[in-house]
C-alpha cells in the first residue's frame, strides 16, 4: 500500500443562513486519496460536491463554517486552522483547488507572468522576477502550453487556452493535491479534451500526488479518476472504483445516475433515459432516516426510521442503503 | 408524426460580420431543408457559427445573402408586424432560462402573456387557469406552488421547466433549443429531452437542437447537421453521421467525447 497523500475522517461543514439555522452540506465525509490516485466525486447539482472542495482546502469563509472531523495532507492536520495560517502556508503549497470558471481569475490589465509573479512572490516574497519567468517557462513547456502566453494578455488568449493558463499557474508551487471543481465544464469537447491532458499530465510527470475531481458529467469521470465516490444530499452514499461504479453499482442512487448518461455509442437511442424524479431534499431539516427515501425506488417502510452508515461492500467498497447488497442486485434483474 | 412537408429549409444562406479586411464569414452559404415533425440537430464546435445560424433561423440576425423558405414560401419579415407573426410559429430555448425570463415578473404573469401572444386574451380566468394548470403538469411542476415565485426562486431545472411549458403554451410549429441543457446537471437532462421529444409527439412541433454535446445530438435527432466553420460538412441520419461518420472533423469530435465502451485516446489533443 502507498502512501496516503489526503485524508478525511468524519469532516462536517455547515453553511449559517441569515436566521442563523445551520445547514449541514457537507455531513460526516471520509476519504482517503494514495498516493498518485485520483479519486472523482459525482452526484447532482446541490449535493454538496462543490462545498465538500471548498471544506478539503482547510480555508474557511463565512457563511461556510467548519464543524468538526479532520484533514490530513501528508501527515499534518490542517483542520481547524487559522484561516491566515492555511492562506499562508496550505493554499497552493500543499493543496491547489480549480473552481469552473477558473479563467475569470485572470486579471485583464495584467500580463500572464505578472500574475504567475504575484501567486509566487506571495507565498516566497524573496523570489526574483528572472528566477519565476525561468520558472513558469519551464513549467508551461513541460504542460505543452506556448512560452509565448507568459507575455500575452488574458484578452488575446482563447477560453480553453485561459483555462489551462490558470491551472498551469494554480499548481506552480507543484502542491500535493489537486482539486478540481468541473474545470472543463464551461469548454466545448475539444478544450475540454486539452484541459482533461493537462490534468493527466500533471499527475504522470509527478507535479502533483493527487487528484481530486468533481464533475457531474460520468463519462469524463469514468474515463479520468481511479475511484468514484457519489454524493448525496451531503453525505456519501457509495463508493468504489470506475469501472464497478459505472458498470456494476449498488446503491439504487448511483444506479440512477449511470441510467442518465448520454455517450455517442450504438445502442445509445434503444435505451430509454431514466430521469430521477422530485428533486433532493432541503438540508435545513434533513429527512431523518435515509435521505434519498423519497425518489427511491425500492423504499421500504424501514427506510425512513433508520438511517443507516455506509456499510462495506469488500475491496473498498462502501454503500449507504439499508437493503443489502444481494436483495438489491436481485431487484435490479427482476426489473431488466 | 414525420411526414413529408418541407416546413423550414435555406438556400446559400450567408452571414458576413465585418467588411474589408475585418471580414468574418460566420456562416458561409449552407443549404438545408428541415421537414415537419422531424428532430433536427446541429452540432458544432464554439465558433463554427452554429448559433448564428439559429439567430438567422429566428429571424434576429438577417442574412447577408440567401433566402429563408418558412411553410413553403419565402420567409418574409421585413416589417415588425411580420416579425411577430413569424414568431408565433417559431420559438427558442436558450442555455441560460435565467436571462431570458423578465426578472420582475411573476411565473403566472410569464405565463398569462403566452395565452395572450396566442390570441386568448379576452378568455375567462377560469379557462386561462385551466391552460396554465396543463401546461405545468406537462413539464411536472405544480402550478399552485409556482404563481407567487419570481423565476429566481426557482431551480434551474425548474426555470429550463417553465421555459417548456411556455412553449407548450405558445405551440409554434419550430422550437429552436439553442443548448438547452448544458446548464443542467445530468439527470435532470434527460427530463429536458424528454419533454422537448413530447412537444414533439403532442402538438407536432418541429424541435431544433443547436448543441456541441454529440452525445445529445445522437440520443434526441432523426437528422444530424455537422458544422465547421460555418458550413455544414456532413448530414445525414443520426446513426449515419454519427456511428458511420465520413467526414474527418465529425471523427475527430467523436473522438473527444469521453465514452464508456472505448478507450479516451488523449494523446490525439
Amino acid at each position: 500500500m502507498s502512501k496516503v497523500i489526503l485524508e478525511v475522517n468524519e469532516l462536517t461543514t455547515n453553511y449559517v443562513t441569515r436566521f442563523r439555522e445551520k445547514i449541514y452540506a457537507v455531513d460526516h465525509v471520509s476519504l482517503k486519496v494514495e498516493e498518485g490516485k485520483s479519486v472523482g466525486i459525482a452526484g447532482e447539482s446541490g449535493c454538496g460536491k462543490s462545498t465538500l472542495a471548498l471544506s478539503l482546502m482547510g480555508y474557511y469563509f463565512a457563511p461556510l463554517h467548519y464543524s468538526s472531523g479532520e484533514i490530513i495532507v501528508d501527515g499534518r492536520n490542517i483542520s481547524g486552522m487559522d484561516p491566515d495560517d492555511v492562506r499562508k502556508t496550505i493554499l497552493g503549497r500543499e493543496i491547489s483547488y480549480i473552481p469552473q470558471a477558473a479563467m475569470n481569475a485572470l486579471n485583464p490589465t495584467q500580463r500572464v507572468i505578472n500574475f504567475i509573479e504575484d501567486v509566487i512572490q506571495a507565498h516566497y516574497p524573496k523570489t526574483t522576477k528572472k528566477e519565476i519567468y525561468e520558472l513558469a517557462r519551464e513549467r508551461f513547456e513541460l504542460l505543452g502550453l506556448p512560452a509565448e502566453v507568459l507575455r500575452k494578455y488574458p484578452v488575446e488568449l482563447s477560453g480553453g487556452m485561459k483555462q489551462r493558463t490558470v491551472i498551469a499557474t494554480s499548481v506552480i508551487l507543484s502542491p500535493k493535491v489537486l482539486i478540481a471543481d468541473e474545470p472543463s465544464s464551461a469548454l466545448d469537447v475539444t478544450s475540454q479534451k486539452m484541459v482533461i491532458k493537462m490534468i493527466m499530465d500533471l499527475m504522470n510527470k509527478g507535479i502533483i500526488k493527487a487528484l481530486i475531481f468533481i464533475t457531474h458529467e460520468l463519462p469524463l469521470l469514468y474515463n479520468v479518476t481511479d475511484d468514484i465516490m457519489v454524493m448525496y444530499a451531503g453525505q456519501i452514499v457509495e463508493r468504489g472504483t470506475a469501472e464497478q461504479m459505472v458498470f456494476d453499482p449498488i446503491h439504487p442512487y448511483t444506479r440512477a445516475l449511470m441510467g442518465s448518461i448520454i455517450v455517442p455509442e450504438a445502442g445509445l437511442r434503444d435505451v430509454k433515459l431514466a430521469a430521477i424524479p422530485g428533486t433532493p431534499p432541503n438540508l435545513k431539516n434533513p429527512p431523518s432516516g435515509c435521505r434519498f427515501a423519497d425518489r427511491c425506488k425500492f423504499v421500504k417502510p424501514e427506510c425512513r426510521a433508520i438511517s443507516v452508515g455506509l456499510r462495506d461492500a469488500g475491496e473498498g467498497r462502501a454503500y449507504r442503503c439499508i437493503i443489502p447488497e444481494e436483495d438489491l442486485r436481485k431487484a435490479y434483474q427482476s426489473e431488466g | 408524426m414525420k411526414d413529408n412537408t418541407v416546413i423550414l429549409s435555406g438556400r446559400g444562406v450567408t452571414k458576413v460580420f465585418g467588411f474589408g479586411a475585418n471580414k468574418t464569414v460566420a456562416v458561409d452559404h449552407v443549404d438545408f431543408t428541415f421537414r415537419k415533425g422531424e428532430i433536427i440537430s446541429i452540432v458544432g464546435e464554439s465558433g463554427s457559427g452554429k448559433t448564428t445560424l439559429a439567430k438567422m433561423l429566428l429571424g434576429l440576425v438577417s442574412p447577408t445573402e440567401g433566402e429563408i423558405y418558412f411553410d413553403g414560401e419565402l420567409r418574409d419579415i421585413r416589417t415588425h408586424k411580420k416579425k411577430r407573426e413569424y414568431w408565433k410559429n417559431i420559438q427558442a430555448i436558450f442555455q441560460d432560462p435565467f436571462s431570458s425570463y423578465n426578472i420582475f415578473r411573476k411565473v403566472d404573469a410569464v405565463l398569462l402573456d403566452c395565452i395572450r401572444m396566442r390570441g386568448g386574451g379576452n378568455l375567462p380566468y377560469d379557462e386561462k387557469l385551466e391552460m396554465m394548470k396543463r401546461a405545468c403538469s406537462f413539464v411536472n411542476l405544480k402550478f399552485e406552488e409556482l404563481t407567487n415565485k419570481y423565476p429566481f426562486e426557482l431551480s434551474g431545472g425548474q426555470q429550463q421547466r417553465l421555459m417548456i411549458a411556455r412553449i407548450f403554451l405558445l405551440s409554434p410549429k419550430i422550437l429552436l433549443a439553442d443548448e438547452p441543457t448544458s446548464m443542467i446537471d445530468a439527470c435532470s437532462r434527460a427530463t429536458i429531452l424528454d419533454m422537448l421529444m413530447g412537444l414533439r409527439n403532442d402538438i407536432g412541433m418541429t424541435p431544433i437542437f443547436i448543441t456541441h454535446d454529440i452525445g445529445l445530438a445522437y440520443y434526441v435527432s432523426d437528422t444530424v447537421y455537422i458544422m465547421e466553420h460555418g458550413r455544414f460538412v456532413e448530414s445525414g441520419t443520426a446513426d449515419q453521421v454519427i456511428l458511420n461518420p465520413k467526414e474527418a472533423y465529425t471523427r475527430r469530435l467523436l473522438s473527444d467525447v469521453p465514452k464508456l465502451h472505448e478507450e479516451w485516446d488523449l494523446s490525439t489533443v
